[in-house]
């Protein structure tokens, strides 16, 4: 019950977090002191007091794509393992329900953007349907790959049975996955070198281009989903590549907590050190996640 | 032996009189002088059809049992033997109810005082389709079988020319005519290899043969080609675009919905015959369906005529179900229950869930090409605002459609998936988990085609006059949408009931697989879970909905839609469905292949110019054709045989029947 409580707990209130440490660590490498770990927080409660401006080509699928995508990433939340202890809701197959919650959240969000009738939205959205129907396959690569490994067919036990000792006898299948799963990881969370939330120009961006119309609280839920879902994926990915427990019950919290936190500085230093792709470019990263994980798969079946 | 309560008529004999009263619906039109009369008199069949039809199948369904009637005909055939099982059952679900809706829809849609000439006509053919689909599910003997056949697909040859004035539809006409009747002499040389098999026209009982004889395997041919054929299946889909686009609308919905599944339905009722199908049988099922899954959505997504898009998305659909039933085959030869359990469960729940998604969007898309007067969604646009109801319902049908959570596109896709993985410990079927990526890409696209469909069609602002004054349908056009988005939210929310319903005739496929060795309880199990989930992300929504609504006491202020700076933004501007696909395309050049012709811009103020990309039909327009094309001038000296003299042609009888006669003797 308690790790329960805990797991709620920490996907309620550390997704924003992430982003903090990521743009402080994009400040550092900038040589700037940066906004403060919690500006993110700042700036949802902010949002959160503001009025709103609706555009009045819109209907009320406009008004439902924030809620919807926070809705499905919530529950996606509470399928996940977070560190060594299990989910609060797991159950045999989960895992494809976990892929599928993700495609339900983004329906409504490119469905929002497409009923604005802006050019730009349209376009991003456009990009977005294509670019996670790339990604998707690579997914239940890894999916397959980790039911392989574990003998189960449901989230917990797939992600909490990748240990150190795992890498010992899967460890090149563990390593193409993880490299396959961390591009997955860059692209469903719009982060550099696939989009670039910050840049300026709106032609060039993915996801943020699709939520220019959206404001006040509809814009904070959307950050907040936005960062939840960064959360969310991340604690797959550090299943995959910092599978450490203590066996310790807190101490695992602990050592979950510092992992994200880890994982957060790495895209920093991702996004630091490298520039935005073009976007010809980013099918082709896509395929070569896809033939990563496609080959992890074919080493741990064989 | 079963029994019913007493007091109650046999339920099987209530089918049977519900099928016959569909067939006779639109007769009385035929005769009546007053116009719209006869629409209304053939509602009225089609639902006393519907209720004592479904109620009767559904009665027979958990009865689990078979009842059979002898139809004394005096035909040389042997006898007429007329079956429900509960696999017949199960078809006769998606029968009546398309057929009931269908025919309320078309009051409101192909009104009689609007279309004076043709309604008569397409009244009497749609009973009659009906009716003959619902016999065909009944049929056991094999001449009869071909007969309620040959009326299925001429009935619904007549429906879908009903516009026949148009030349394009003459031609998808001609196309289906020629596709269905390849697949009917395929049939023939499939019931006449049966017959020298067992001697008799009755259909094989289930288990009777034995796959392992050489002849078997022509069996096995001639049956894929002739029910994949009506089906849909790759390559065999060439007649399934056109047709479906340019049949009314509540027709597309009927051969969409229930005609493609009669395909399916033969290649079912074949496959019970066989005690030990080869695994061979369940690997090329498996190919030919991710085949036409991929291909059919990939196609689909370049589409942006509204109806081909959905009938692109019949074939990609009709690959799952094919893709389910291969596995469940492979996991039948191999012995392997779990598979074979979860891959039928997932076929049949699939085709129960295409049968109420299809129509939906199809009857959905009638509403819209009667409000707009085009099916080009490149002309559409913001729908929505104009019709909120249909535009709602629609969109229940999208996100079903597209296999996502919490509707019930999702759980039949779940089931497949469950089973792929089920391999992965311990069998030596592994490989066919490769499936999964493959099956996540089809989703993928899925996406892709339906948020355009829905963007293009519903959102946004109108993009040509028309759509500017579309309005709402009636509510003879809104109830039998309604009735099937409600049951698309119910099997999405609650289906664990689902697969209580589909059991019956999963036991009666193959009985020896579902015996003792898979636990229907475990899945039941499993599927609660995705019912309690489902509900939670509705309990989610709903509560962040009230969140947000209690923050709305915030000023709300209404503008023009932020152009990035651009001031003079016009409708002309948006994402059109073209442009939305164009990325994708690229993505998949080489399998989507499209015509595009570009215009030449020169000097500084260039002139107006046009820009077209039609989507191509690739296997129609680089095989079949060439192949037709050769054939027909190869065979063209047998035109002489053919120039409408009637004595020569009576002539050709006599002489035909003296030699079969001579033969005889």
């Amino acid at each position: 019950m308690t790790n329960i409580i805990i797991h709620t707990f920490l996907a309620l209130l550390m997704p924003p977090l992430l982003l903090g440490v990521i743009a402080k660590t994009k400040a550092a490498f900038g040589g700037r002191v940066g906004a403060p770990f919690l500006q993110p927080y700042h700036d949802i409660l902010r949002l959160l007091h503001k009025g709103s401006v609706f555009s009045t080509t819109t209907t009320w699928v406009f008004r439902a794509g924030p809620i919807v995508a926070l809705a499905t990433t919530a529950v996606a939340a509470l399928l996940i393992p977070f560190g060594a202890h299990p989910a609060p809701i797991s159950f045999s197959g989960d895992m494809i329900l976990y892929a599928y919650l993700f495609a339900l959240g983004r329906f409504f969000t490119m469905a929002a953007a497409l009923d604005t009738g802006s050019s730009f939205e349209g376009m991003g959205s456009a990009r977005e349907a294509t670019y996670s129907c790339l990604a998707e396959p690579t997914l239940f690569f890894a999916l397959i790959t980790l039911s392989r490994l574990s003998g189960s067919y449901s989230l917990s036990q797939m992600l909490t049975n990748v240990t150190p000792g795992a890498w010992l006898y899967a460890g090149a299948s563990l390593l193409l996955l993880i490299g396959g799963m961390f591009i997955v990881l860059l692209v469903e969370n719009c982060r550099i070198p696939f989009d670039d939330p910050n840049t300026h120009l709106e032609l060039t961006m993915i996801h943020e281009v699709m939520v220019l119309d959206h404001s006040g609280p509809a814009f904070a839920i959307i950050q907040y989903a936005a960062a939840l879902k960064l959360f969310v994926l991340g604690a797959f990915f550090i299943h995959l590549a910092l599978p450490f427990a203590t066996g310790n019950a807190y101490l695992d919290w602990g050592v979950f907590i510092a992992s994200m936190l880890l994982l957060a500085v790495v895209i920093g230093v991702v996004e630091s050190v490298m520039a935005r792709l073009r976007l010809v470019r980013i099918p082709q990263l896509l395929v070569a996640a896809t033939i990563l994980a496609a080959f992890s798969t074919l080493l741990i079946i064989r | 032996m079963y029994s019913f309560p007493q007091g109650f008529p046999d339920p099987a004999i209530l089918a049977i009189i519900a099928a016959l009263i569909t067939g006779c619906a639109g007769i009385p039109g035929l005769f009546l002088r007053t116009a719209g009369a006869g629409q209304v008199i053939a509602v009225g069949m089609q639902m006393l059809a519907a209720l004592l039809g479904i109620p009767a199948a559904l009665a027979l369904l958990f009865a689990r049992a078979t009842v059979t009637y002898t139809l004394n005909w005096g035909l040389p055939f042997g006898p007429c033997e007329l079956a429900i099982d509960p696999l017949s059952a199960f078809f006769l679900l998606p029968v009546f109810t398309v057929g009931a809706a269908g025919s309320l829809f078309a009051v409101g849609y192909w009104p009689a005082a609007e279309h004076r000439s043709s309604e008569r006509g397409l009244t009497f053919f749609f009973g009659l389709l009906t009716s003959s689909m619902a016999l065909l599910v009944m049929a056991r003997n094999g001449v009869f079988f071909l007969m309620t056949w040959e009326i299925m697909a001429l009935s619904a040859y007549f429906l879908l020319v009903t516009e026949h004035e148009r030349e394009d539809v003459r031609r998808a006409g001609i196309l289906y005519l020629i596709a269905t009747h390849t697949g009917s002499a395929a049939l023939l040389v499939f019931f006449s290899l049966l017959v020298a098999r067992t001697g008799s026209f009755l259909l094989p009982a289930a288990g009777s043969l034995s796959a392992l004889p050489p002849m078997m395997m022509s069996v096995a041919v001639a049956a894929l080609l002739g029910f994949g054929a009506k089906a849909g299946i790759m390559p065999l889909h060439v007649w399934l675009p056109s047709a479906h686009a340019n049949a009314p609308s509540h027709v597309s919905a009927m051969m969409s919905g229930v005609m493609l599944k009669m395909g399916l339905y033969g290649i079912f009722r074949t496959l019970t015959f066989f005690h030990d199908p080869p695994l061979l049988w369940g690997a090329v099922l498996t190919v030919a369906g991710i085949t036409s899954a991929l291909a059919g959505i990939a196609f689909a997504a370049a589409q942006h005529d509204l109806k081909r898009l959905l009938a692109y998305s019949s074939i990609e659909n009709i690959g799952i179900i094919t893709t389910a039933l291969g596995v469940a085959m492979l996991g039948y030869s191999s012995h392997s229950h779990t598979l074979a359990y979860l891959g039928l469960a997932a076929a049949l729940l699939h085709i129960l869930n295409h049968s109420l998604f299809k129509p939906l969007l199809f009857l959905g898309s009638g509403v819209v090409i009667h409000a707009t007067g085009t099916r080009d969604m490149n002309l559409m646009g913001g729908l929505g605002k104009r019709m909120p109801k249909a535009a709602l319902l629609f969109l229940i049908g999208v996100v079903a459609i597209c296999g996502i959570p919490p509707l019930n596109g999702f759980v039949s896709e779940f089931l497949l998936y469950l089973g792929l993985f089920s391999q992965l410990h311990g069998s030596n079927l592994a490989y066919i988990v490769l499936l999964a990526p493959a099956l996540a890409l089809v989703g993928g696209l899925a996406v892709i085609s339906f948020t355009k469909l829905y963007g293009s069609v519903f959102l946004g602002t109108p993009r040509n006059s028309t759509a500017a004054h579309g309005h709402e349908a009636g509510a003879t056009m809104l109830m039998p949408m309604g009735f099937f988005a409600l049951c698309c939210v119910a099997i999405g929310l609650f289906p664990q009931f689902a697969l209580g319903l589909i059991s019956p005739a999963l036991a009666c496929f193959m009985p020896m697989a579902t015996a003792a060795v898979v636990q229907p309880l475990e899945y039941m199990a499993i599927l609660g879970r995705l019912s309690l989930l489902g509900i939670l992300l509705l309990a989610t929504a709903a509560i962040a909905l009230f969140w947000s609504l209690r923050l709305r006491r915030l000023p709300v202020l209404s503008a023009p839609t932020w152009g990035c700076g651009y001031q003079r933004a016009t409708a002309r501007m948006q994402y059109v469905a073209s442009s939305f696909s164009e990325i994708a395309i690229s993505v998949f050049d080489g399998i989507i292949r499209q015509r595009s012709e570009r215009p030449v811009l020169s000097g500084l103020f260039p002139r107006p110019a046009r820009c077209v990309d039609l989507p191509s039909e690739t296997v129609l327009e680089r095989i079949i054709t060439p192949v037709f094309t050769v054939a027909g001038s190869a065979f063209a000296f047998l035109r002489r045989l053919q120039h409408g003299q009637m004595h020569v042609y009576m002539i050709y009888i006599f002489a035909t029947l003296f030699i079969l006669m001579i033969w005889a003797h």
